[in-house]
């Protein structure tokens, strides 16, 4: 029960995007169409994924028993860059059809501030692990469901784009300033779900 | 945005410094700090930078520490690649440039948490975001890997000025619309304030009408 309640608050109630603010940069500049941003949110979701496990093992195993906090931040950019161009190796080997689908994105992703972000809350364990102990399952599964909230923020703003980009707008709104007034009202529709993952805490009588 | 991981990609935007007078190179100091204010401010000209300018603007003295912090960092990245560009081996370059820039966060973090522990507290996360902040990993790539040290750090300055304008800008609308206060001083009676402000939709609206503001100003001189 815990674990879905992880799943719900971070993809509906603590929407990575829409009301953290990390990985605003892909959300902005990779919605014009839905098919290239499904393609970007699959990408990060795998990213984020496999640099979550290998970032916590980095911080449990080597960082804490060395007392070398302080290179958390160099150690997982670098980490993280390395893991992104290993990936973009060993995908172009196994799956060519995946890589022709995904390639473009994976360079992309390694100045993508949610990966490096959501590494660090999750090394810290300063996530909402909703009362279970934050360790390595919880961990992953939080920057698994985080990552699905990016990849469905992204495409619901990319379907609103599309459509967005047949209107006839003033020229000064033109891009960015509407782009960024219609994040706003989904953010505002986002915050409809607030408070959604303690209503099921107390139903289900956690 | 995307378009400087793009640059940062492509070998072919790697220029070579061009040769210059002695004092063609004061004038042009000068005119490289104001030009990262106005011509190409990081927020409302090349649209970089977005999460942090969203995240920390809840406040005006937020965004100007998130907007100082960043600075900092862009300057002395800035000075060090600037010193370095000939050293780094073409291939490696990205790399490179994020071990300087991160080893600056670090430095950064570590003086933070002893001196302003309050605002290391409010900014959290944000602090080591500086590493995937494209403003810096940009202008190393486009100007300090061209340029000189001291137009690096000219270029640095601007460019820093111009973010934490910008930051403290959205911030003060933001405090002002949603507590209705200035730098923490309430101006405004409580029956004014528009939570929605302080919160993420707030943030996406004000940037949004702000660079909206920022083109009708563009187009007018055009």
């Amino acid at each position: 029960m815990e674990y879905f309640l992880i799943f719900i608050s971070a993809i509906f109630v603590n929407n990575i995007v829409l009301s953290q603010f990390l990985g605003i940069c892909p959300f902005l500049g990779v919605s014009k169409k839905v098919g290239t941003a499904a393609g970007m949110g699959i990408a990060v979701t795998f990213v984020l994924t496999v640099s979550v496990i290998v970032t916590y093992a980095l911080q449990i195993w080597v960082l804490n028993p060395y007392g070398l906090d302080y290179l958390q931040t160099i150690l997982f950019i670098l980490i993280i860059a390395g893991l992104v161009q290993m990936l973009e190796a060993v995908l172009k080997k196994v799956s060519p059809s995946l890589y022709q689908a995904l390639g473009i994105f994976l360079p992309l992703i390694t100045t993508n501030c949610c990966i490096l972000g959501v590494s660090i809350l999750v090394a810290n364990g300063v996530y909402n692990a909703h009362g279970l102990e934050p360790t390595l399952l919880t961990g992953v599964f939080y920057a698994f469901a985080t990552s699905l909230g990016f990849t469905l923020a992204i495409i619901i703003f990319a379907g609103i784009r599309e459509q967005l980009s047949t209107m006839s707008l003033p020229k000064s709104m033109e891009g960015m300033a509407i782009a960024l007034i219609t994040a706003g009202l989904l953010a505002m529709a986002f915050m409809g779900f607030s408070g959604v993952d303690h209503g099921i805490a107390v139903a289900a009588g956690l | 945005m995307l378009v400087p991981a793009v640059q940062v990609l492509n070998p072919l935007t790697m220029h070579h410094q061009e040769t210059k007078s002695n004092s063609e190179y004061k004038m042009n100091y000068l005119k490289t700090i104001i030009n990262g204010i106005f011509k190409e401010n990081p927020t409302f000209v090349l649209l970089l930078g977005m999460c942090p300018t969203l995240a920390t603007t809840t406040s005006a003295i937020n965004g100007m520490g998130m907007g100082v912090a960043t600075m900092f960092v862009l300057i002395c990245s800035n000075a060090f690649i600037s010193l370095l560009k000939d050293l780094i081996p073409d291939g490696i370059r990205i790399p490179c440039y994020i071990v300087v820039i991160a080893s600056f966060v670090t430095v950064l973090q570590m003086v933070m948490q002893a001196y302003v522990p309050d605002l290391y507290n409010t900014l959290g996360i944000f602090i080591p975001l500086i590493v995937v902040n494209c403003i810096i990993l940009g202008r190393a790539e486009a100007f300090a890997a061209k340029n000189n040290v001291l137009a690096s750090i000219c270029d640095g300055i601007g460019i820093g000025i111009g973010f934490t304008l910008a930051l403290t800008l959205v911030g003060f609308i933001r405090e002002l619309l949603g507590n209705g206060a200035v730098f923490g001083h309430r101006i405004l009676p409580e029956s004014m304030d528009m939570l929605v402000f302080v919160l993420a939709p707030g943030a996406f609206i004000t940037l949004g009408l702000l660079i909206a503001i920022f083109n009708s100003f563009k187009n007018r001189k055009a």
